[in-house]
């Protein structure tokens, strides 16, 4: 890790003050399990860490029928699992935060850190860049080793696969993201949140240097289902290989409306309109979730070496449709 | 003069029962302190810049500006301009600053011109490996051409495994202080603390004498940390530059990683032939691997089943990445996999069940066939063999496949070289000093037990020290060589000390000193017991002199041996949807001579298997074949099993009658040797196909489900 | 960087255009110095940084007192400046769990929080959980359970398992292997381990101090 200069302001007024115009200046620290993990990799080196620990606003969760689910932006992984309201009406982010299989991460990653942590590309973390290219420019994914990166959304120039676990989950369920700036609040639908840099100076979400994101607001689902299933091939803590999570409706037996969100497959939590195409006006039945499934991966290309994740990210589709009829339980 | 054996099974008080280690409450309250743990007054903290290419060479350095830093204490270079840097992570300069955060500062301050050089990364491909490839001439045994002729079923196929890393949990380093102009106080993390003064000598111009080595525990070694090693000859000279100050240089995990040893590939073409009720004919085998530079050994194939007529082949690759070192087991597991995976592929062949096909050529397996048909019946007995396995390809509904699978291994594991001095002082407390080093294998507390159950004292009447060159040399702790050594030193250092001891107490107790025993904390006659005294009254007849008895390895009688086997087998259930690997349960049958601490002995084997696991199933050292960058350097994509990755495990030593007399025989290796074998074999058994490729990963497995088994897949 | 806060910075001291300027060329300034204060969105915040600064840190229930940089880890400050070496530096990038403190009743991996963040928090590492001769249920159940072999994870994995415990009193096997998912060990001890949590939990409803 680089030197810099540290504040805890209390006000999410002086955070965003604190922060710099471009990024590189400074960086915020929320839960810190990502951040200080790319600062001792050198991947980012900010002349100033800007902590929001002591912003009382950005904290706690409330739900009410009417107004749905708002989570605070400092909300740790470990409160939003244990908190009794998510799990019984939002299995499908409950069951996201599962998958962080470690307590010491859930204890201090944030709901706000999940969303804004950066891609787990090898070739990022080695010091490539973003768009991992080497010193003639040239892509390193699309040759090399891309065993874990996009199947979906991967012409380029970003290969990497968006690494937040309950970003499809939330996106599935309509989130909004409010995000805080100089300037004052705005509100970003989550599933416009998340972009595909076109180049190395751009960042993978919509957030200018000096806003941060606040609170997550997820509308009351009613009567809708939702699930998510990864694929994971290590019960301890590990990155899943694909997921998708799948908020449903059912009318007389049948999907009336469908929103599936994959996750760990794009350089964005990838929406499947092709999915929910599929499985909307059926009943949920194996054919159905089959079609679906494929529906989900119509698109998908391989790499080279990650044709697997094709077939892993119709799975998790089929597995997550399956699991909302049963409850939502995995 | 004593009899050098080991007491009978109704004598041994502790010899043989589940103890728990002596070191455990340090281990567990943090008390232990390893090298990576120590704060020594006025430490200064060495970092070591590397190489960020797999080839290179070094056109410039300039240390001036760490130099000049505030707080740097010490700057080396160790690549000066024009040193070619074979591997990604070399050593190119050291810096010793007041802090850690002083020293990576400085470390990040120096400035490196390197030219890049053509480098080899990949190590699976002959072809491409062009000169780097060093391809040895076929060897023969018998006629393998006539024998494949005569064969009535011929099985062919491809089989691998990559470039995996030791991964110590604590990395290899030292802290190095200099007291004066010769004299060098080491603490380092070793495997061998006898092998680190001679080594480091000569690159840091002392005499071996003149350096002291100290280690209390090690953060795991696995063949790796025999050093003294560059970083560790850096450190020493740092802390000269700085006046003798302590230098810690402990590895990043990064360098760990990539420098600190790693495990040959190796990959193979193998065909075997065979009658049709089983009988082996014929082995042929090309096999191919790399250990970095150097190439990497061969493997000893075919593994345990001597086949009649041979014919094989290998090519060692030498390419630019870190050396390989002693991997648990060196080769073995290689081997291992090579032969059983090949052999089971012939058995699905043959429609025969592979233990069947194993017993049908047990005699090929030489000198311990019936040790080997011992434990297949045992773990079969364990796992449920019989009424679990079935033909090749579960071909129940559903997308979990269950299967089974086994394995043989061998290993060596007789006792090393090694010295120990027990000495009984006059109001009876004992004491053994012996400079071995206890790698977490339970060393301690079985030379205590040792000990302690021979002068007929509780194992708190026996104080040990270990860890130190000025103690009696003991071997280096590898290749399982540890516990026949240190138990056979200390069983005969303690019967020569009885001895003495009771010629000076037999008058006492009106008896010569043959008829005395030292049993229950005293001393007394064996055929009249009523005679006795306390172990402390015998001790105060040595008057105001303590005795000293030097014990060693090896010696008069049989105490340790050497060659076991061993059977495992699995039973495992694959996702074939998603190609994910979960182990339901793991048999290890295993024979280890006599046990000395059964409680550590299991550990060994638990441990080995988990090991297993994660080389089978997760590890593997990948590195990007353009830039020649490891891009997974860490322990988030350099992947090893957690808790609730292991499935049940099952262990079961073979002791008792026709084991315990052949003498104590070292345990690490030979329970890793099979893991990998026994995983790809279940798989095969389970989806009908064999995924030639360790680790098992969802791409792999799903990879050879969409061949659909032709074992034909490129590694 | 707002105008506001650029007139303050002209009285400090040392200005962040200096530190700045001084850190483009590498050099660190290992010198304490406090914090500064500027004034930002109508009131003042404390800097601190870049060079060391003075922390005090609550460990084992006792206030200890360092003077570390910004970028020093909590797990650092613990092991360099505070000589508490129960937590392990393995992968020191929060995947390992060697390092696991639990800070205010919860665990984490003492790598992924800088010291100068873990003020004002209850810190306890393994050293506070209790030592040969009066070992918490939990170290005695490793003891008797043979979960541990180099013990390099040990400590990590200890307080690992109190803090799950803590939450879990009465665990099932499946809970114990999910809810340990975030500590890792090489010699493979995991056997030991699972067992020794089991123990821990009876000992512990069984009321006994020493399991």
């Amino acid at each position: 890790m680089r030197a810099f200069e540290y504040a805890n302001p209390g006000t999410k007024e002086q955070a965003v003050r604190l922060l710099g115009d471009s990024w590189g200046d400074a960086e915020v620290l929320a839960g810190g399990t990502d951040l200080l993990a790319l600062m001792k990799d050198d991947v980012v080196a900010p002349k100033r860490l800007v902590s929001l620990k002591d912003i009382a606003e950005l904290r706690g969760i409330r739900t009410s029928p009417t107004l749905g689910l708002r989570i605070g932006a400092l909300v740790t992984i470990q409160e939003l699992l244990d908190n009794s309201q998510v799990r019984r009406s939002y299995p499908a982010i409950a069951q996201a935060a599962e998958g962080i299989t470690s307590p010491q991460i859930r204890s201090l990653g944030t709901v706000g850190g999940d969303l804004c942590q950066r891609p787990r590309c090898w070739y990022f973390r080695a010091g490539f860049g973003l768009l991992a290219r080497d010193e003639n420019g040239d892509a390193l994914v699309p040759t090399g080793e891309n065993r874990y990166h996009a199947i979906l959304g991967n012409g380029g120039p970003a290969y990497f696969v968006n690494p937040s676990s309950l970003a499809p989950a939330l996106i599935a369920m309509r989130a909004t993201a409010k995000v805080f700036g100089p300037k004052g609040a705005r509100e970003v639908a989550l599933e416009k949140f998340f972009l595909a840099p076109g180049s190395e100076g751009e960042r993978e979400y919509d957030l200018k240097p000096n806003e941060i994101v606040t609170e997550i607001v997820v509308p009351p689902l009613g009567l809708a289902r939702s699930a998510t299933y990864e694929v994971r091939q290590k019960m301890a803590l590990d990155w899943p290989l694909a997921t998708a999570s799948v908020v449903i409706s059912l009318a007389a037996g049948k999907v009336n409306s469908a929103r599936i969100v994959l996750g760990h497959v794009a350089p964005i939590p990838w929406r499947s309109e092709e999915a929910e195409q599929a499985l909307i006006g059926n009943a949920v039945t194996e054919a159905a979730v089959e079609a679906a499934g494929a529906a989900a991966v119509s698109m998908a290309k391989s790499l080279g070496r990650n044709g697997h994740k094709i077939r892993l990210a119709k799975v998790a589709v089929k597995r997550a449709i399956l699991a909302t009829a049963r409850g939502g339980a995995r | 003069m004593a009899e050098y054996k080991w007491p009978d099974a109704d004598k041994r008080t502790l010899i043989g029962k589940r103890i728990s280690r002596l070191d455990g409450p340090q281990k567990v309250s943090g008390k232990a302190k390893y090298t990576f743990d120590l704060n020594r007054p006025g430490m200064l903290f060495g970092k070591v810049l590397r190489c960020p290419h797999a080839h290179a060479k070094v056109v410039s350095i300039d240390t001036g500006d760490a130099e000049r830093m505030p707080g740097v204490k010490a700057v080396r270079v160790i690549a000066a301009a024009g040193t070619e840097l074979r591997w990604q992570g070399a050593e190119v300069a050291a810096v010793a600053a007041v802090d850690e955060p002083t020293a990576l500062d400085a470390m990040r301050a120096i400035k490196v011109k390197y030219e890049k050089l053509p480098h080899l990364v990949v190590d699976n491909d002959v072809q491409a490996a062009g000169t780097n490839a060093r391809p040895t001439a076929a060897t023969t045994t018998g006629d393998p051409d006539k024998a494949f002729k005569e064969a009535e079923v011929v099985s062919e196929g491809v089989y691998g495994m990559p470039v995996i890393t030791h991964c110590c949990l604590e990395s290899h380093g030292s802290v190095m202080e200099w007291e004066g102009e010769k004299n060098l106080l080491v603490h380092i993390s070793t495997q061998a603390i006898t092998n680190i003064a001679p080594n480091l000598a000569g690159p840091l111009e002392t005499t071996a004498t003149s350096i002291h080595v100290h280690q209390d525990h090690i953060g795991g070694g696995f063949g790796s940390k025999f050093g003294p090693d560059a970083w560790d000859v850096a450190g020493g000279r740092l802390s000269k530059a700085a006046g003798g100050k302590p230098v810690k240089i402990m590895l990043e995990r990064d360098a760990e990683l990539m420098v600190a040893g790693t495990r040959p590939s190796s990959y193979g073409r193998i065909k075997v032939g065979a009658k049709k009720d089983g009988q082996l004919v014929a082995w042929q085998s090309e096999t191919w691997g790399s250990g970095g530079v150097g190439g990497g050994g061969s493997p000893p194939v075919p593994y345990i089943f001597n086949i009649p007529n041979q014919r094989k082949q290998h090519t060692a690759i030498s390419n630019n990445v870190g050396a390989s070192r002693a991997w648990r087991a060196p080769n073995h597991p290689q081997a291992c996999l090579l032969t059983m995976s090949a052999l089971e592929d012939l058995a699905a062949k043959l429609n025969m069940d592979p233990v069947d096909l194993f017993m049908k050529n047990i005699a090929l397996t030489g000198a311990r066939a019936d040790v080997y048909s011992e434990e297949l019946k045992i773990a079969g007995e364990l796992i449920g063999w019989k009424k679990n396995w079935h033909p090749r390809g579960d071909k129940t509904a559903g997308a979990m496949k269950r299967g089974l699978g086994v394995s043989i291994h061998t290993w060596g594991g007789g006792g090393h070289a090694s010295d120990c001095d027990l000495t009984i002082q006059p109001d009876g407390s004992v004491e053994l000093k012996m400079g071995t080093q206890d790698l977490g294998t339970g060393t301690r507390t079985t030379i205590t037990i040792v000990a302690a159950d021979t002068l007929g004292l509780p194992l708190s009447g026996v104080t040990h020290l270990i860890g130190d060159n000025r103690y009696p040399a003991s071997g280096g702790s590898g290749g399982s060589t540890t516990i026949g050594g240190v138990s056979a030193s200390t069983r005969r250092a303690a019967l020569d000390a009885l001895d003495q001891l009771f010629a000076k107490v037999a008058p006492a107790l009106n008896a010569q000193p043959a008829d005395l025993e030292a049993v229950g904390g005293a001393v007394r006659v064996k055929s009249d017991p009523s005679r006795s005294m306390t172990w402390a009254q015998a001790c105060s007849k040595l008057g105001t002199t303590p005795l000293t008895v030097r014990g060693k390895n090896p010696g008069p009688g049989t105490l340790t041996s050497q060659g076991v086997g061993g059977v495992q087998m699995a039973d495992v259930s694959v996702d074939v949807e998603t190609g994910v690997v979960r182990i339901n349960k793991i048999v290890a049958v295993q024979d280890c001579g006599l046990i000395i601490d059964l409680k550590t002995a299991e550990s060994q084997v638990y441990g080995a298997l988990i090991m297993g696991v994660c080389y089978a199933l997760y590890e593997e050292k990948i590195i990007d074949a353009k830039t020649g960058r490891t891009l997974n350097p860490n322990m988030e994509f350099y992947k090893l099993a957690g808790i609730g990755d292991i499935g049940e495990l099952v262990v079961h030593m073979m002791t008792g009658k026709g084991y315990d007399e052949r003498g104590v025989i070292g345990l690490g290796e030979p329970p890793v040797v099979s893991p990998g074998a026994v995983i790809s074999n279940a798989v095969a058994n389970a989806i009908g196909v064999r995924v030639p490729m360790i680790p098992l990963t969802p791409d792999r497995v799903l990879d050879a489900l969409e061949k659909k088994g032709g074992n034909n897949a490129s590694i | 960087m707002s105008d506001e806060e650029k007139v303050k910075e002209k009285d400090s001291g040392l200005s962040r255009r200096k530190f700045l300027k001084v850190s483009g060329i590498g050099l660190s300034v290992p010198l304490v110095m406090g914090h500064r204060v500027i004034k930002v969105a109508g009131q003042e915040v404390k800097l601190f940084g870049p060079g060391k600064t003075p922390i005090t840190l609550a460990i084992n229930g006792r206030k200890m007192s360092a003077s570390v940089e910004p970028r020093v880890t909590l797990l650092d400050a613990l092991r360099n400046d505070l000589d508490i070496t129960g937590a392990k530096r393995v992968c020191d990038r929060g995947t390992c769990g060697a390092c696991t403190v639990i800070m205010d009743g919860k665990p984490v991996y003492a790598c992924s929080v800088l010291a100068i963040e873990a003020q004002g928090k209850a810190i306890t590492t393994v050293e506070g959980l209790g030592e040969p001769g009066k070992l918490h249920p939990v170290q005695q159940a490793f003891v008797d359970n043979d979960a541990q072999q180099c013990g390099f994870c040990t400590p990590g994995f200890v307080v690992a398992c109190k803090a799950f415990l803590d939450k879990h009193p009465n665990p099932t096997l499946e809970q114990v292997e999910k809810g340990l998912g975030g500590n890792l060990c090489r010699c493979g001890t995991y056997v030991g381990v699972r067992q020794a949590v089991l123990q821990a939990a009876k000992a512990q409803r069984g009321g006994r101090r020493n399991g």
